[in-house]
């Protein structure tokens, strides 16, 4: 399996506190990856310096072999990796269909056509409806995402990710502020989806163990700043230690 | 429909107007026409891109001093080569002003608007032998589409040629906006209104594409002031003054920045309020300021916005 995004011994400090340690990681094509940590284990830090939203103190970020050390997000969205954020990003005032175009535009390179007509472009108004589709919006394409649902929110700040055919996804907390009854359903559509969408890995930050456990090929487990086990889901659970550490609890 | 419809009346009594209408009242729709076309722009930094410029009017100045230069130091005559010239001097000054202004948004862009169209005021007045100091430059009479029309008086050339050049060309600027607010750009600049963190995860590059934004209203700018200064015979230093910025500012608001068309009818509805205004009180700015509260509490939306209608831009 060829590497997709890989960090080498990367380092940061804010101050005097150190939010990644000496952090190595190497994500291949084909993982459902999930980090997970106690609050403050430097989750979020690994996150944003793999998405070159911020810049490592040192070692290495590299993505594709390109050095994206800090990059920033467009550069990387360019590359194919695409990021999906905890709390619900959308455009309020742009529709369903106008938000996935958005990035569906930019994924082609035409976001900056300026005499172009966006109606008559069919390739991206199929693409959007593809995605739309796949993510259960296909009946909202004309409809502000302000006016959404909660849950339909989350899932079309998803699908704009999605929408730029990444081949690396990363997703913070995809099911925080779903209900436990539909969380699962997210979850499957998301997987669905990067099947369908050709998405090679992704990589999740997640508390809910359910849905770590449930839906990972391989746990890495942060803890204070520091990679403390990194594995498939059998392995982390079958060690006390790291289910104390991670989960706060021993898994029964 | 009803926008269409009332698009279509528009266009259609503008067309006659020359015909029906007093001279006088033809020759207040020429600075109305040019506003138009400046505010076109305007309204695609605020109103698409959601960036205010409060330095609009540093365009509008540009404009009518490249009339006013070329008219009286240089043998150009044709109207066609000053717009041109117009705009390609406003989009000349807008990239390195844009360069600097797109790093920043809200208050912060606006103040740096303000701030480089204030600058560009006290250049227009202390540089006196090259732009006529506070007495400013005149604009001779251009030629259009070649004909110097030399039988015509003034009001008649302006009533007549010269209006239905600028007529044409504010038609011209509003199908070349509608083509730019409805293109990929288009769609990606409201993106960036509507979240710039998201647009920038989604691909889209944020500054950018504000940058072209700030140069295309420059360009929109300078056509607009190009065709000011000739009805009006004079490029002044208060055409870059920042109360002029503030009246552009006023006009959006007056026929509502989230109609398409908003910037057009809020340029008309000005000229003729102004004048009518200034008809029966000397004290017509201060109308004017409690116009601009009562149309802030009452009808942010609005001239425009007072039309029934579910899409907002």
């Amino acid at each position: 399996m060829s590497t997709l995004l890989e960090a080498v011994d990367v380092r940061k400090r804010y101050g005097t506190f150190t939010a990644l340690d000496g952090v190595t990681l190497t994500i291949p094509a084909g993982q459902f990856v999930s980090i997970v940590g106690p609050n403050g284990a430097g989750k979020t830090t690994l996150v944003n310096v793999l998405t070159g939203a911020v810049a490592p103190t040192s070692g290495a970020v590299r993505f594709k072999n390109h050095d994206v050390s800090g990059a920033g997000p467009v550069r990387l969205a360019q590359l194919g990796m695409a990021r999906a954020f905890q709390l619900v990003n959308v455009f309020p005032g742009l529709t369903v269909g106008e938000t996935i175009a958005v990035a569906a535009l930019a994924r082609r390179g035409r976001g900056a056509r300026l005499f172009a007509s966006l109606a008559a472009d069919q390739e991206i108004w199929d693409a959007v409806a593809t995605v739309a589709e796949l993510f259960g919006l296909g009946a909202s394409l004309g409809r502000p995402a302000r006016t959404l649902p909660q849950g339909d929110k989350k899932l079309l700040d998803v699908a704009s990710a999605f929408a730029l055919q990444p081949e690396v996804i990363l997703l913070d907390e995809p099911t925080s502020g779903v209900s436990t009854a539909d969380k699962h359903a997210v979850m499957n559509v998301l997987v669905q989806a990067a099947a369908r969408m050709g998405v090679k890995a992704i990589v999740q930050v997640e508390h809910d163990m359910d849905i770590v456990f449930g839906y990972s090929d391989r746990i890495v487990a942060l803890h204070q700043g520091r990679v403390l086990a990194d594995g498939p889901p059998a392995a982390l659970q079958a060690d006390d230690t790291v289910m104390a550490t991670v989960v706060g609890r021993a898994r029964a | 429909m009803i926008v269409r419809a009332l698009g279509a009346l528009g266009i259609t009594a503008l067309l006659a107007a020359p015909l029906i209408a007093s001279p006088y009242q033809c020759t207040l729709l020429l600075p109305a026409f040019a506003y138009g076309i400046a505010l076109l722009g305007l309204n695609l930094l605020f109103s698409t891109t959601g960036l205010l410029s409060f330095g609009h009017a540093l365009f509008v100045a540009l404009g009518a001093y490249t009339a006013a230069w070329l008219t009286t130091r240089t043998p150009v005559r044709s109207l066609e080569v000053i717009v041109l010239a117009a705009a390609a001097v406003a989009a000349a000054v807008a990239v390195p002003v844009g360069l600097l202004c797109v790093r920043y948004v809200k208050i912060y862009f606006g103040m740096l608007t303000l701030a480089f169209g204030m600058l560009f005021y006290s250049f227009l007045y202390k540089f006196y032998a090259l732009t006529g100091g506070d007495e400013g430059i005149r604009v001779l009479r251009p030629t259009v589409l070649g004909q110097p029309f030399p039988s015509l008086d003034k009001v008649a050339f302006l009533t007549g040629p010269f209006y239905y050049y600028a007529l044409a060309l504010l038609l011209l600027a509003a199908l070349v906006m509608r083509r730019i607010v409805r293109s990929p750009f288009g769609l990606s600049l409201r993106a960036i209104r509507e979240n710039a963190d998201k647009a920038a995860f989604v691909g889209v590059s944020v500054r950018r594409y504000r940058f072209y934004a700030f140069v295309i209203a420059a360009v929109f700018g300078g056509v607009g002031g190009a065709l000011l200064a000739v009805p009006t015979g004079l490029a002044d230093p208060l055409l870059a003054y920042w109360t002029h910025s503030g009246n552009l500012v006023f006009m959006l608001l007056l026929g509502g920045f989230q109609h398409f068309l908003g910037p057009i009818v809020g340029a008309v509805v000005f000229i003729f309020l102004q004048d009518l205004v200034m008809s029966f009180t000397a004290y017509w700015r201060f109308v004017f300021g409690g116009l601009l509260a009562l149309l802030v509490i009452f009808f942010p939306g609005g001239l425009l916005g007072l039309l029934p209608r579910g899409r907002t831009a």
